[in-house]
C-alpha cells in the first residue's frame, strides 16, 4: 500500500525530528502540529457534519483557563485538569448546540452564534479578577532541562512530542469516526439534512455529538496552550483571530478530509514563519504581514483549489479518495 | 387489514387549504396509487405521513399506531420509507455510501450495513455504479438511488413521490418491474404518480385527489371511468 508507506515515512520523520532539528525549528513544528490538531478538531464539526464554527477560540480558552487555574490555584496537574477542561468545553458546546439546533438555526446564523459565545466569554473573562482579568493569568516558568511530563514542564522536545501525540491521536480518532456510523450520519447531514432525517437519522442528536466531540478535542489544545506559553490573556486566547487561525489550515488543506487540516497547518505555519524571517532579515518591520499573507493564500486556494490542496494532491499521488 | 390509515386529515398553508378531510387506507401488502392534477394535495399528504408537517386535523395511523405527531426520523424508524419528488442525493458521497447511510438505520455496524446496501444496489441495477459520486448520476439513476436509499432503511411501507417522472417509457417499465418484485416480496407501496402508464400497470387500488379532497377510490379500471375523475381531468361535459 502506497498510502501506508507514505504514512510510515511521515511518522518516522516526525518522530526523529528533535534529533535532527534545533529548538527553533522544533518550535515552528510544534506550532504547526498545534494548528493541525485544532484544525482536525474543527473539521469534525464543519468538514464532517457541515456545521460552521467561527468561535473555536472559546474551547481553546476555556480549556486553557480551566487547566491553568487548577494548576496555579490548587496545584492540580494538567492531566487531571484536562478532565475539567473537557467537561467545560463539552458543556459550552452543548449549550450552543442545544440553542441553535433546537430552534433550527443553521448556516451563517449558526456561525454567528458561535462567534457571539466566544466573544462574550472573552468579555466575561476580562471581569474575573480571580483569574487575573485582562491582566492575564501566569504559570510559573521554570528553566528546566529535565522533563516533568506529569506537570507538563520540560524541554521544547517534550512539548513537541506531546503535541505530536495529540495530533496522532486526533488523526486516529477522526479516521475511526469517519468510517463509523457517526461519520456516515454526519456526512449525510452535511449533504442534505432533510434527506438524512427521512432515513431515520435524529439530526439534532448527531449534530450535538459532533459539536461535543469537536469541543472536547479542542480543550486539549487549550490545556497545551496554557502550559506551553505559560501566560493567558482573554484578549488573546478568546479572540476571533484565534478562531480564524484554527480554520485556515483545514480550509487551505481541504475541508472534510483527514489529511487536509494537517497539510494546511504545516504549509501555512512553515510559509508564514519563513516570510517573517525573510522580512526581518531585510531589516523591515511590517506589522500584520502574516495576516496579509494568510489572506493572499486563502484567496488563491479559494480561487484555484476550492476543495483545498489535499484532494487534488491525493489524486495525483494515487491515494484513496477518502483519506 | 390496513397498514396505513389516513383519517379525515386536513392541512392549510396560510389560509390556503391544501388538503380537506381526506380519508383513505392502504391495505397491508397492497400497491396503492395516489393520483390527481397538479396542486391536488398529494405531496402534502405524503409529507404529513412522513412526519415533515403535522396535520391541522385528523389522524394518520400506521400499523395501529398514530404517526402524525412524530418527526421524520421517528416515522422512518416506525417502518415508513420515503423518496422525495425533487431527488435529494448525498451528492458528495458515493452511490454505495448513500445507501449505507440508509442501511445504518437497522444495522449499527458499517460492514453489515455495507452488505445490505450492496444487495439493494443489485436489486435496483446500480451495482456497477456503486463507487461513482452520487452527483455524477443521470436523473433516472438518481431516482433509483432515491428508492435504494429508502429501501435500505428496511421499511414496511414505501412512499414513492413521482419516481417515474422524467423517465423514458422503457426505463419506466423497468421501474414498474422493480416495484412489482418488491411488492411480491411483501412490501406495501403507496405511490404518487402522474405517469398513468405506470399507475395502470402497477396499482391495485387508486385514490384520486382533487382540490385536496378524495373524489374517488377503487380499482384502476373503475376509477378512470368515474364521472368525477373524468371531470377533473378532462372538464365537464356540456351540451352544445
Amino acid at each position: 500500500m502506497k498510502a501506508r508507506l507514505l504514512m510510515a515515512a511521515l511518522a518516522a520523520v516526525l518522530i526523529a525530528l528533535p534529533w535532527m532539528a534545533g529548538n527553533y525549528v522544533l518550535s515552528v513544528a510544534t506550532l504547526a502540529l498545534y494548528f493541525a490538531f485544532t484544525g482536525q478538531a474543527w473539521n469534525v464539526m464543519m468538514g464532517f457534519a457541515g456545521q460552521l464554527s467561527l468561535g473555536h477560540s472559546l474551547y481553546v480558552g476555556l480549556g486553557a483557563y480551566a487547566a491553568a487555574a487548577l494548576f496555579t490555584k490548587f496545584g492540580i496537574g494538567p492531566w487531571a485538569g484536562i478532565w475539567l477542561a473537557m467537561a467545560l468545553c463539552v458543556a459550552a458546546g452543548a449549550a450552543i448546540g442545544l440553542l441553535a439546533f433546537r430552534f433550527g438555526i443553521s448556516g451563517v446564523y449558526f456561525a454567528l452564534l458561535t462567534i457571539a459565545f466566544a466573544e462574550f466569554t472573552r468579555i466575561g473573562f476580562d471581569h474575573i479578577g480571580w483569574l487575573g482579568g485582562p491582566g492575564g493569568l501566569f504559570l510559573k516558568v521554570e528553566q528546566r532541562t529535565s522533563i516533568d511530563l506529569a506537570d507538563l514542564r520540560g524541554t521544547p522536545a517534550m512539548f513537541y512530542y506531546v503535541m505530536l501525540a495529540f495530533t496522532a491521536g486526533a488523526f486516529a480518532l477522526c479516521a475511526w469516526l469517519l468510517r463509523s456510523r457517526a461519520g456516515y450520519y454526519w456526512q449525510a447531514i452535511r449533504e442534505d439534512e432533510d434527506a438524512a432525517r427521512a432515513l431515520g437519522i435524529n439530526t439534532f442528536r448527531w449534530k450535538l455529538l459532533a459539536v461535543a466531540i469537536s469541543a472536547a478535542m479542542t480543550s486539549f489544545a487549550g490545556v497545551f496552550f496554557a502550559f506551553y506559553y505559560n501566560n493567558l490573556f482573554p484578549e488573546q486566547i478568546f479572540h476571533i483571530s484565534q478562531s480564524i487561525e484554527i480554520i485556515l489550515g483545514p480550509i487551505v488543506g481541504g475541508v472534510g478530509s483527514l489529511f487536509g487540516p494537517i497539510l494546511g497547518a504545516a504549509l501555512l505555519t512553515a510559509l508564514a514563519d519563513s516570510l517573517n524571517n525573510m522580512v526581518s532579515a531585510m531589516g523591515w518591520d511590517i506589522p500584520g504581514v502574516k495576516q496579509v499573507f494568510y489572506g493572499v493564500i486563502l484567496l488563491l486556494v479559494v480561487m484555484f483549489l476550492p476543495n483545498g490542496i489535499w484532494p487534488p494532491l491525493a489524486k495525483r499521488l494515487g491515494l484513496e479518495r477518502k483519506a | 387489514m390496513a397498514l396505513l390509515e389516513v383519517r379525515s386529515v386536513s392541512k392549510s398553508f396560510r389560509g390556503l387549504r391544501a388538503v380537506t378531510r381526506a380519508s383513505f387506507e392502504v391495505p397491508e401488502g397492497g400497491l396503492t396509487a395516489l393520483i390527481g392534477p397538479n396542486g391536488a394535495g398529494k405531496t402534502t399528504i405524503f409529507n404529513m405521513a412522513a412526519g415533515v408537517y403535522a396535520p391541522d386535523a385528523g389522524e394518520i395511523v400506521f400499523a395501529g399506531r398514530r404517526i402524525d405527531r412524530l418527526r421524520p426520523d421517528q416515522v422512518c424508524a416506525a417502518g415508513v420509507g420515503r423518496t422525495f419528488q425533487v431527488v435529494k442525493p448525498f451528492a458528495g458521497l458515493s452511490v454505495l455510501d448513500n445507501v449505507i447511510v440508509g442501511a445504518l438505520r437497522a444495522e449499527r455496524h458499517v460492514p453489515q450495513a455495507r452488505r445490505v446496501a450492496l444487495g439493494i444496489l443489485e436489486k435496483l441495477d446500480l451495482l456497477a455504479k456503486k463507487d461513482l459520486p452520487a452527483s455524477s448520476l443521470t436523473l433516472p439513476d438518481r431516482k433509483r438511488l432515491e428508492v435504494a436509499r429508502a429501501l435500505a432503511t428496511g421499511p414496511r411501507l414505501l412512499l414513492l413521490d413521482e419516481v417515474m417522472a422524467g423517465l423514458r417509457p422503457t426505463e419506466c417499465d423497468q421501474m414498474v418491474e422493480v416495484f412489482r418484485a418488491l411488492n411480491r416480496g411483501g412490501l406495501t407501496i403507496l405511490l404518487i404518480e402522474h405517469v398513468m402508464r405506470a399507475v395502470m400497470a402497477l396499482a391495485r387500488q387508486v385514490v384520486v385527489l382533487h382540490h385536496g379532497e378524495v373524489i374517488a377510490q377503487g380499482a384502476p379500471q373503475e376509477v378512470v371511468r368515474h364521472p368525477a375523475v373524468l371531470e377533473c381531468y378532462l372538464g365537464e361535459e356540456t351540451e352544445l
